[in-house]
């Protein structure tokens, strides 16, 4: 790859353009250094130390070792050890919206690039259903709570029909309030994953397909042993980008409970509870929370990068990148 | 005999699966329209009206809501959403540019520790910003540089993911023998990134303009963490205030309006370019 200058005359020696691959990658590096690394060693070093306000009394910073981490694990008087349930929280809220947006977004792929089936107006129907994707998560999460609520058009118009009565409150039962998270979650991102997993499928060379039709095999069978296998790489590759995703679930159960985590702090995640002590000024804690969360995502990270060397050329599809990227 | 009725049956089942599953594709589109068209219906209602319950058919007061809305003394919309603009439109250009041209000098040139560099940047790209926010936050502290726009926008010059969709695309569109060619021409090497590859590589740079731009109108967590004074806070916050404020005093109308704007922009965008935006959510990597 070494750019040469044609050597005419024996006084020049071969021009190297290294100097400039350097000047050109140097603004993306100080920036990182100094916006992202930095701020990622500080956080670190934070959570081994006390630093806090009690009252109007400011304690610490003081050198602590591990002990944020303990109290971390340890149970509260009421015999829970809150940052598990938060992952437990976390977990159950993304599961809920996962299942369904990949159920989901297989079918509609395979759908899309059926042939026999030869759907119409598939521009129209990816246009709709990728519409929420771009949806202010905030946004969207309050006006959910707002047809939601107590004085809502939804609690007016299940009165009306006589399926709840008019004591029920969307937003104080747990089955409600984690339901209307993982739909929201669900109607965000399955038409993502639509398109992405459409491009895995219509990357799988098509004779394939048709080979297996001619030796007799149905389409489930065809779905089974040729697609699914084939398009696996992808699919991983999405369900981990989803899965990191999920992490940082924030925005949605936070508008949509005021960051109480209502009911009975059922719908709270780790990032609300990191977003807590950040809000509180509790830096050790908070500082303490990150690291585990920066642990759970590095190796997801992890697996991901292995997927990207690995065979980085393949199709790959820029999937939930538009989360965390940008400060 | 057999063979027909075989292929009359086929052309049954082959009908049939068609209209479930046109069935299942306008069921979920509704259900994605749903709850936005009774954002867009309800911004239409009084207070009044809208106590009266459901109903699908829109009634006369949209200006009215936008007027308040637009001239409410609590949540100044109007300064939320050029403050979410001026962030907005200078992260996508910063992203996109900076990203490009980092994309470009590791495409084009041979460096000591270039593998090394990509691999970097390919091993952080996952990584989200909540779990560097502390020490960001600390640090904007320490430089005053909290309710400035600076730590919103600055930050983006080193967008990883951006950088990954740009370097892909470079490598199916950009041919090395075209930089070549402009250096026989004379030209510059940050000319040429700049007059040349800039405008072949102009799909990716559209692409991922319209997603930072997105991206940033769309970002609650760090600007929640940053801004405090009214007259500094991003759109997010302001709808994450109006959902703590004391909800029984508020015009209902005025509400939905909030919430309107709120995603008007992006919304306005996605219809313009839906056709390219959904192109762009695989296309740098299809083409390789």
């Amino acid at each position: 790859m070494k750019k040469q200058k044609p050597q005419t005359l024996g006084t020049h020696k071969s021009v190297s353009y290294a100097k400039w691959g350097y000047i050109f990658i140097i603004p993306f590096f100080v920036v990182y250094l100094v916006f992202t690394l930095a701020p990622q060693f500080l956080t670190i070093y934070n959570s081994f130390f006390e630093n806090y306000r009690s009252g109007l009394k400011q304690i610490g910073p003081n050198f602590v070792g591990l002990e944020n981490y303990k109290a971390l694990f340890s149970a509260d008087p009421s015999g829970t050890v809150r940052i598990l349930k938060y992952a437990a929280n976390t977990l159950i809220l993304w599961v809920a919206g996962a299942v369904p947006q990949f159920v989901i977004a297989l079918l509609l792929a395979i759908f899309f690039t059926s042939y026999r089936l030869n759907i119409k107006g598939q521009g129209f129907f990816k246009t709709v259903i990728y519409m929420p994707n771009l949806i202010m998560a905030a946004a969207f999460s309050m006006l959910f709570y707002t047809l939601f609520s107590r004085v809502g058009p939804i609690q007016a118009l299940l009165e009306q029909w006589g399926v709840i009565d008019a004591s029920f409150d969307f937003f104080s039962n747990r089955i409600t309030v984690r339901s209307m998270i993982a739909t929201m979650n669900f109607l965000m991102w399955f038409g993502n994953t639509t398109i992405v997993l459409m491009a895995g499928i219509m990357g799988i060379d098509q004779a394939l397909f048709e080979s297996a039709t001619l030796d007799g095999a149905n389409s489930v069978q065809v779905f089974f042993r040729v697609t699914m296998p084939l398009l696996m790489p992808i699919f991983v590759y999405c369900l981990i980008t989803a899965m990191i995703g999920g992490i940082q679930m924030f925005d949605v159960p936070q508008v949509l409970t005021n960051g109480k985590g209502a009911p009975n702090e059922m719908s709270r995640t780790l990032v609300m509870y990191l977003n807590g002590y950040l809000t509180n000024k509790n830096y050790g804690m908070a500082g303490a929370i990150s690291v585990i969360i920066f642990i759970i995502t590095g190796i997801l990270s992890a697996i991901v990068y292995k997927m990207l060397t690995k065979q980085y050329k393949e199709p790959q599809a820029q999937h939930r990148q538009r989360k965390g990227k940008v400060l | 005999m057999k063979s027909i009725s075989d292929n009359t049956r086929g052309r049954i089942k082959l009908t049939v699966l068609r209209i479930i599953v046109y069935a299942i594709l306008i069921f979920l589109c509704l259900l994605c329209l749903f709850f936005f068209y009774l954002m867009v219906i309800n911004a239409t209602r009084s207070n009044a009206q809208l106590a009266t319950g459901f109903t699908l058919l829109p009634k006369e007061n949209f200006f009215k809501n936008l007027v308040n809305a637009w001239n409410d003394s609590s949540i100044n919309i109007p300064r939320g959403m050029l403050n979410s603009l001026i962030i907005a439109l200078s992260s996508a250009v910063l992203t996109t540019y900076f990203s490009a041209l980092t994309a470009y000098g590791i495409h084009a040139y041979d460096f000591k520790g270039k593998r090394m560099v990509f691999t970097f940047i390919i091993a952080v790209m996952m990584i989200p910003a909540q779990v560097s926010a502390l020490g960001f936050v600390q640090m904007m502290n320490k430089f005053h540089l909290t309710n400035s726009y600076i730590p919103l926008i600055i930050p983006s010059v080193a967008a990883p993911v951006v950088f990954f969709y740009m370097k892909q695309y470079m490598e199916s569109v950009l041919p090395l023998d075209v930089i070549d060619a402009a250096r026989v021409d004379g030209s510059g090497e940050f000319r040429t990134f700049n007059t040349i590859v800039l405008p072949m590589i102009k799909p990716a740079i559209a692409v991922q303009m319209i997603f930072s731009f997105v991206s940033s109108w769309n970002n609650y967590f760090v600007p929640a963490l940053l801004l405090d004074k009214a007259e500094m806070k991003t759109v997010p916050i302001m709808i994450a205030q109006l959902r703590s404020a004391d909800y029984s005093k508020f015009d209902m109308g005025k509400v939905y309006m909030f919430i309107l704007l709120a995603i008007l922009p992006v919304l306005v965008t996605y219809i313009l370019l839906s056709k390219s935006i959904i192109k762009g959510v695989t296309a740098g990597s299809v083409k390789g």
